[in-house]
């Protein structure tokens, strides 16, 4: 074009990022790759390729290794054998090695960009600008995590080999947050990239070489669904970490339930995007595009539900359709364009076909307008209105550019809409109005809520979801109790029966009477059957059956109510209603827990006394258990007002909020053991930090529970915030686990049925914390009492608020 | 190109207490703006081209004469060298700056020296930079610049009004200021480095515009911060605000410290952006600079040579 013309024009023209040397370095590599392990190349064993290509034009770009499992096993072999030199490395010395790689990877980093957007399709300036940087970034901040690892951490040790399983979508910026953390801690890893975006994770390979780490730290293993499928199913893994769709996250929490593998999940979202008329609505409709047209809006985190104040709406619409208009769509490698390629043409489909649905539903349709390139996979930045929350579109995740909106008329009604979702990643939060801005990001169940600002990432902050978006967290201190476990605690191993296998696990038959045994009734004696105890009043069994507790010796020591699971349903709906026990002061729950623990201690003697009686052990070993149930009250009600979260230092100007939220309701599985001191010291962690329970007590000595009634109504707790039933425990915790209204689910009960319900926890994605049959001592202040214990009574949501006037 | 000029509307304070703006998304987007867009090649040639035309080339200094003042105006009629021109294949084409502007001593000579183009001269205004003197006296300046032969006149306000949330003040001082102005075209200099936030600037830019302003302009040049993109943010979607509201069009000067051609490009990316291709034209957008010519024609230089040029190559401002 002349010059003189472009001069009338003002025209926008080619700026195209060189791809010289990334073109160089595949040609290096005769454009086809092997599998890293021990810091070497290795050819797949059944010499297996498939290749993958440049978005932007359908070219094959490079021809990488398609593991079979003895490839996989090849890596996890390396990385085991690394494994006990590495995490015995001082922690300085991990500090350098991560240190090391930081520094290559910015000594590369237009290298790793240009192969990034290559590979994926995305924008170089988002590769460029955010991916890499926020790659070396992470790469520092764990650099410095594990320098600091023996003081920070005391009575933590690295969980093992993990397997981790990454997406397309950020494929570098997701191996980042699965290495760095992992290494830091002295784990080592076998890591396996997405399919579709192999290359820069190649090319980090030859960073790892060139930082000199140890062989077999970090293993690269290239490959698809049958590659990932032998990581999971490798009996080896101490811990599998994946990031990806939830429906992938729920094969995996079903394929490694009762494993004793750890798991994190880190899956899909449909985040909330909620505009107040409080808003600066210009800096809103920017945030927008940051959210939703950000990465193709391939993003998990991606803002795609957009809520706007019904007054401001049609105004803001019209903004949001002329800024859209302004979006350039082309080749990823120009420096001037917003939107590259989507990764692949079944991507494309799959947007499309959404897109499509929503028509079909009545939604209406903006596009901009203009060109777009005449091959390779791209999609217009796509609004669409007249949907409301039944509609697929606003239910289901699209994983693309297409965002959907919709209208509220109070900050009640946005909160309940940001919250009907199976989802819980991010929301973000636009007013000026701090105190609604606020107000609003504690009410949205998140992980991340951006108040005036929208996704951003930094390695000092934790991210994950609540809900069906997964568990754990990457980056910030909480990211790194994902990569570690408590020194006492070996790598669990679960002794299965085999009950599922038969159909037996969680059937119960109603209680009957004791049989005899020549052991008569004492008719005398008023009869205390317990009965349940939901929504703070003793309530009768749906069922009208009771069960025996028996002593060891066999004689009957009393009868509790057999619950079934219609009781568990009233008591989880008993347990949601009193939800306001998680605004309460941190000081109101203290108060609480303390006389709790008073009433307890005015009846210590009568308390011991039943656990004799249940368990016939000595009077002064049940003694010991209630002072230590006592204790536990007291550890709790000081840990009331003490675990409230902290302030991230993250690279945003503003304030960084790790709040530590309740989980909501938990179901609890007490275990056999300690009937009284299991019981209090799973019940007292999760409801002093704000949850409320459905508490199921030990099995075979229920009666240290039931007992508990009178002290709990004589101690102020709230109606519904402990809830108790009795009655076959794993029929009950089945239907706990199952229950897609109940946020965890914590068992302490033998291994199979620890399996059985990580199994069925994955309906609902619910958060787990299973003993895995293995004994724990709960007189033990580190086992019995520990920070995992708050740690799994809450989750962290971190709120980012920028400031300035 | 000749538009309806903005005629002002009454204060509308309902309005201006609507104004928000945030500081920390205001910084991204400012940011990012000139991350996302890159003009190379002919684009870049044809831009700064195009730049030239938008300048307001200017002196206002102390020591002004009417010797450095012809020369300015000499630049101006002639900002790019002839080979350079032809090089670039725009011998012959329309080249010349937006405007000379100059302090009201210094206006005669400008007209004088400019005689025979089409290119006006602005006067700087109403006790320029500080606006601190005799009310009265601000308004006779203004009127005297246009009886010298000012076409463009460039006020600045009263931050007083803006800083005390003294509205009604700003808005009739506007009022009267456009009134004196006469046919001359009206920059109102919001000098943004006073007042404080930008909140300030989004109800002072709407403000200014409903007193009949046909540009709003950042800063004097003197004052510790000058034109950001930051307050061009917000100032230019002001203007898309008032013009969506009303349908009046006023201008964009954003003014002090853009010296490099990179710059000049970034507030045309802005431009382009946030107002679209009609605010790229100077009868809606100037960019008050004198440094910011040698610099444009020394990339253009380099664009037609292929070679690093020489600022002593470049014709002196």
């Amino acid at each position: 074009m002349k010059v003189a013309e472009i001069f009338e024009t003002l025209s926008y023209g080619p700026a195209p990022e060189s791809a010289a040397a990334a073109n160089a370095w595949l040609d290096e590599h005769k454009r086809k790759f092997d599998l890293f392990i021990n810091n070497q190349w290795h050819a797949p064993k059944d010499g297996q390729y498939f290749a993958t290509r440049n978005p932007a034009t359908g070219d094959t770009l490079a021809e990488v290794a398609d593991a079979g499992a003895a490839d996989v096993d090849a890596a996890y072999q390396a990385a085991r054998a690394a494994f006990e030199a590495w995490r015995k490395q001082s922690g300085h010395t991990r500090a350098r090695y991560l240190y090391a790689i930081a520094r290559g990877i910015q000594k590369h980093q237009r290298l790793l960009a240009v192969i990034e957007s290559l590979d994926n399709g995305k924008p170089i300036r988002e590769s460029r600008d955010l991916d890499v940087p926020l790659v070396a970034r992470h790469f520092y901040h764990h650099a410095g995590w594990a320098q600091l690892m023996e003081q920070e951490l005391p009575g933590y040790q690295p969980v093992g080999v993990v397997g981790q399983i990454i997406p397309w979508n950020f494929p570098l910026l997701m191996l980042a947050w699965k290495i760095a953390p992992a290494i830091a801690m002295g784990n080592t890893v076998v890591i396996k990239p997405a399919p579709y975006t192999p290359l820069s994770a190649l090319l980090f390979a030859e960073i790892v070489a060139e930082a000199g780490l140890p062989p077999g730290v970090i293993n690269i293993v290239t490959g698809g669904d049958k590659s990932g499928a032998a990581i999971v199913e490798h009996a080896g893994f101490d811990k599998i970490a994946f990031t990806g769709s939830t429906h992938v996250g729920r094969i995996l929490r079903r394929a490694t339930a009762g494993t004793g593998k750890r798991l994190s999940l880190e899956l899909g979202g449909k985040s909330p995007y909620v505009v107040f008329d409080s808003a600066d609505q210009d800096a809103a409709i920017e945030g927008l595009v940051d959210a939703i047209w950000f990465n193709q809006g391939q993003v998990c985190c991606a803002g795609s539900r957009l809520l706007v104040q019904e007054n401001i709406a049609p105004r803001f619409l019209n903004k949001l359709k002329l800024r859209m208009s302004k979006l350039r769509i082309g080749d990823p490698l120009d420096k001037g364009i917003d939107i590259g390629a989507v990764v692949d043409p079944v991507q494309w489909h799959t947007i499309d076909g959404w897109v499509k649905r929503g028509l079909a539903e009545g939604a209406e349709m903006f596009q901009p307008e203009g060109e777009l390139p005449a091959k390779g996979c791209f999609y217009r930045p796509t609004l669409l209105t007249n949907v409301g929350p039944a509609s697929a579109v606003v239910q289901e995740e699209i994983f693309g550019p297409v965002l959907t909106a919709m209208t509220f008329r109070t900050p009640k009604e946005a909160v309940a809409l940001a919250n009907n979702t199976r989802y819980g990643l991010a929301a973000s939060v636009w007013s000026e109005n701090i105190n609604l801005a606020i107000d609003v990001a504690r009410k949205i169940k998140a992980g991340s809520v951006w108040v005036n600002c929208t996704n951003m990432f930094d390695a000092a902050s934790g991210f994950g979801g609540y809900r069906e978006s997964g568990f754990g967290r990457e980056g910030g201190k909480e990211g790194l109790y994902e990569y570690v476990r408590p020194a006492w605690q070996a790598r669990p191993r679960p002794q299965l029966s085999g009950a599922a296998a038969n159909g037996t696990w969680g059937k119960s038959v109603p209680g009957r009477p004791a049989p005899l045994n020549g052991k008569a009734g004492d008719g005398v004696a008023i009869d205390r059957t317990a009965k349940l105890f939901i929504g703070g009043k003793q309530k009768r069994p749906d069922g009208n059956y009771s069960r025996a507790v028996q002593a060891p010796d066999g004689h009957t020591v009393g009868y509790v109510a057999d619950g079934n699971y219609k009781d568990i349903r009233d008591a989880v709906e008993a347990a949601h209603a009193a939800s306001k026990w998680a605004e309460s002061s941190g000081h109101t729950r203290a108060q609480i827990l303390y006389y709790i623990g008073e009433n307890l201690a005015a009846r210590a003697a009568e308390f011991a006394a039943r656990i004799v009686a249940m368990s016939g052990r000595t009077t002064e070993d049940a003694r010991a258990e209630v002072d230590a149930a006592i204790s536990r009250l007291f550890s709790y009600a000081a840990w009331a007002d003490k675990y409230g979260g902290s302030i991230q230092e993250t690279t945003l100007r503003g304030i960084t909020l790790a709040v530590h939220e309740p989980l909501g309701v938990i179901g609890i599985a007490c275990p056999d053991e300690y009937p009284l001191l299991g019981f209090v010291a799973l019940v007292a962690a999760a409801i002093a930090r704000g949850n409320t329970v459905v508490a199921l007590p030990s099995p075979t000595q229920p009666l240290s529970a039931t007992d508990l009634y009178q002290v709990l109504e004589t101690s102020d707790v709230p109606a519904g915030v402990v809830n108790i039933v009795t009655g076959a425990r794993d029929a009950l915790a089945k239907t706990l686990a199952e229950h897609d209204d109940v946020d965890a689910v914590w068992y302490f009960g033998d291994a199979e049925g620890c399996r059985q319900v990580e199994m069925l926890a994955a309906s609902n994605m619910k958060r787990t914390w299973v003993g895995y049959g293995e004994r724990r001592d709960w007189l033990d202040a580190h086992q019995g009492m520990g920070e995992e214990f708050l740690r799994e009574a809450t989750q962290v949501k971190n709120i980012w608020v920028p400031t300035g006037e | 190109m000749t538009h309806e000029r903005n005629p002002g509307i009454p204060l509308d304070m309902g309005w201006v207490n609507q104004v928000r703006v945030n500081l920390s998304a205001t910084e991204r987007r400012a940011a990012t703006l000139t991350t996302r867009r890159s003009i190379k090649k002919e684009w870049q040639a044809a831009w700064l081209l195009h730049a030239i035309t938008l300048i307001d080339l200017t002196t206002l200094q102390g020591d002004d004469t009417p010797g450095n003042v012809i020369r300015l105006c000499a630049k101006a009629r002639q900002p790019v060298r002839d080979d350079l021109l032809a090089a670039l294949d725009m011998a012959g084409k329309p080249v010349q700056v937006g405007a000379v502007c100059v302090y009201h001593s210094r206006v005669a000579d400008a007209v004088r020296a400019l005689e025979g183009t089409t290119i006006p001269v602005a006067a700087v205004s109403t006790g320029f930079p500080a606006g601190q003197s005799p009310y009265k006296q601000r308004i006779a300046e203004i009127r005297e610049s246009v009886a010298a032969g000012a076409k463009e006149i460039d006020i600045v306000i009263s931050r007083e009004h803006v800083l005390t949330g003294n509205w009604e003040a700003l808005y009739n001082e506007t009022c009267e200021m456009r009134a004196a102005c006469g046919d001359a075209h009206m920059k109102s200099i919001l000098a943004t480095g006073d007042l404080a936030t930008l909140r300030n600037v989004g109800m002072a830019s709407l403000v200014c515009m409903m007193g009949g302003s046909d540009f709003i302009k950042t800063s004097t040049g003197k004052e510790d911060v000058n034109a950001t993109l930051e307050v061009s943010l917000v100032m230019t979607r002001a203007i898309r605000d008032y013009h969506e509201r009303t349908q009046y069009q006023v201008g964009f000067k954003p003014a002090g410290g853009i010296r490099t051609a990179k710059q000049a490009l970034n507030w045309m990316i802005l431009m382009k952006e946030e107002l679209g291709d009609e605010w790229l034209q100077p009868h809606l957008f100037r960019l008050g600079a004198s440094a910011l010519l040698t610099d444009i024609e020394r990339q253009l230089s380099h664009f037609a040579t292929g070679r690093y040029a020489a600022k002593h190559h470049m014709p002196m401002v």
